[in-house]
């Protein structure tokens, strides 16, 4: 009977475990894109970042290499300054540059690094030069009323341009 | 007569004030009894199987059943914004952060608190528990500390059961059904849920709930009249107040966690 009833409240904590290891490690961020192995820190300072947020995906070619350490406003410049933490044994090239980019019409907001030609390899915190910053939609808006607006319907080429 | 209304006042604050006492003190001394308890775990494995075998069926099926709902509900509006990728998101994180523990507690309160509480109402109206004290052996070391630490156990396992099922019926309804891809539901799922703070929290949670359910069934119980009509009221009292107080703990947590 103590034995039987052993084995039954074993079964039980059991499957609570296995319930808990599958939340876990398929429904939590634990084995995905945590803090998996050594990385190395490189900063970009952007105008804008739009949306971008601290743990979101640094991404090249679409292949995740790293994540957003920290975002601060760097008091001198008035710039966002994104620190990133990239795989080590991902290297990029020192001239390479970063972008905001959105995934989808209206997803999470990522960096995309394109790497560049030079010989040289980005070491760890080094600053990324060339940036480009996220697409702010109200801004796009704004920039196309206003051209809308603009006293010379007449043209067509300016029509063309919207 | 305004007096007299006034003084009703203030003996029932007395008196909900002597009851929140002695709930405290009951806490109290089931801790001071848990190196005893350790010595035979005979008794507490025996309160597990009750609580937490006999539990597994109805927290199993009721959460695949949340799971379903929770695909097909959130289909009908993801589907104007052309997501339904996010589906698993969506029935990750609710269940996962509030439902899997509250309902789980609910459901706990109502499968398990009652029996608790019903069980030692009719020992102690039974004179057992007397008995018990007759035979100079310590009722709460032998009866109720094992139950409570049984039930402080149990519940987060349970909780954590009736997500995993969850999301599996939120897999079936979005896979399955409306036809997501398998690979984006998870995927969506691993960057949506984070694992310091939605589910750990939802595992502390669960922690919270199963001892409030446990100690207010225990409560109930000791503290019924020793009558049929006194246990009666205990079960009930226990569906009741246990709910009320994981609803209301519920809030507070989820303010404090997630805030």
């Amino acid at each position: 009977m103590q034995r039987n009833l052993n084995l039954l409240v074993g079964l039980f904590v059991l499957l609570g475990a296995i319930a808990l290891i599958f939340l876990s490690l398929r429904v939590s961020n634990l084995s995905g894109g945590g803090d998996a192995g050594p990385s190395y820190t490189v900063t970009a300072a952007f105008d804008n970042i739009g949306g971008l947020k601290a743990r979101a995906a640094v991404k090249s070619a679409g292949v995740v290499v790293g994540r957003v350490r920290e975002i601060r406003l760097d008091p001198q410049t008035y710039q966002a300054l994104v620190v990133m933490d990239l795989t080590q044994g991902v290297p990029f090239p020192k001239d390479s540059s970063a972008k905001i980019l959105t995934s989808g019409l209206l997803g999470e907001q990522y960096v995309g690094l394109t790497p560049g030609a030079e010989e040289k390899m980005l070491g760890a915190n080094d600053r990324i030069q060339m940036t480009q910053s996220a697409v702010v939609l109200e801004n796009l808006i704004s920039q196309f009323l206003y051209n809308r607006s603009d006293p010379a319907p007449a043209e067509p080429s300016a029509a063309k341009g919207l | 007569m305004r007096l007299d209304m006034l003084s009703k006042l203030g003996a029932s604050t007395l008196s909900l004030l002597a009851a929140l006492g002695e709930f405290k003190w009951l806490g109290a001394r089931l801790l001071a009894r848990l190196p005893s308890v350790s010595l035979r775990p005979s008794l507490v494995v025996r309160q597990i199987h009750f609580l937490g075998n006999h539990s597994l069926a109805i927290i199993v099926v009721s959460g695949l059943f949340v799971g379903l709902v929770l695909g097909l509900q959130g289909y009908y509006t993801l589907r104007r914004y052309g997501s339904e990728e996010a589906i698993g998101l969506l029935v990750a994180l609710a269940l996962v952060r509030e439902l899997g523990p509250v309902v789980t507690a609910l459901l706990f309160a109502g499968r398990a608190g009652t029996a608790l509480a019903a069980e030692i109402g009719l020992m102690k109206s039974g004179e057992q528990l007397a008995a018990l004290e007759a035979m100079a052996v310590d009722p709460l070391k032998r009866i109720v500390a094992p139950r409570f630490f049984a039930g402080l156990l149990v519940m987060p396992l349970l909780a954590a059961l009736f997500s995993a099922v969850g999301v599996m019926g939120g897999w079936l309804v979005a896979v399955g059904l409306i036809g997501v891809d398998d690979g984006a539901f998870w995927s969506q799922i691993t960057s949506g849920v984070d694992f310091w703070d939605d589910l750990l929290n939802g595992v502390w949670k669960s922690c919270v709930f199963g001892w409030a359910v446990t100690h207010i069934a225990l409560y109930m119980g000791l503290e019924c009249k020793p009558t049929p009509e006194g246990v009666a009221r205990a079960t009930t009292q226990t569906v009741v107040v246990g709910s009320l107080v994981v609803l209301g703990l519920d809030f507070v947590l989820t303010a404090l966690m997630f805030g």
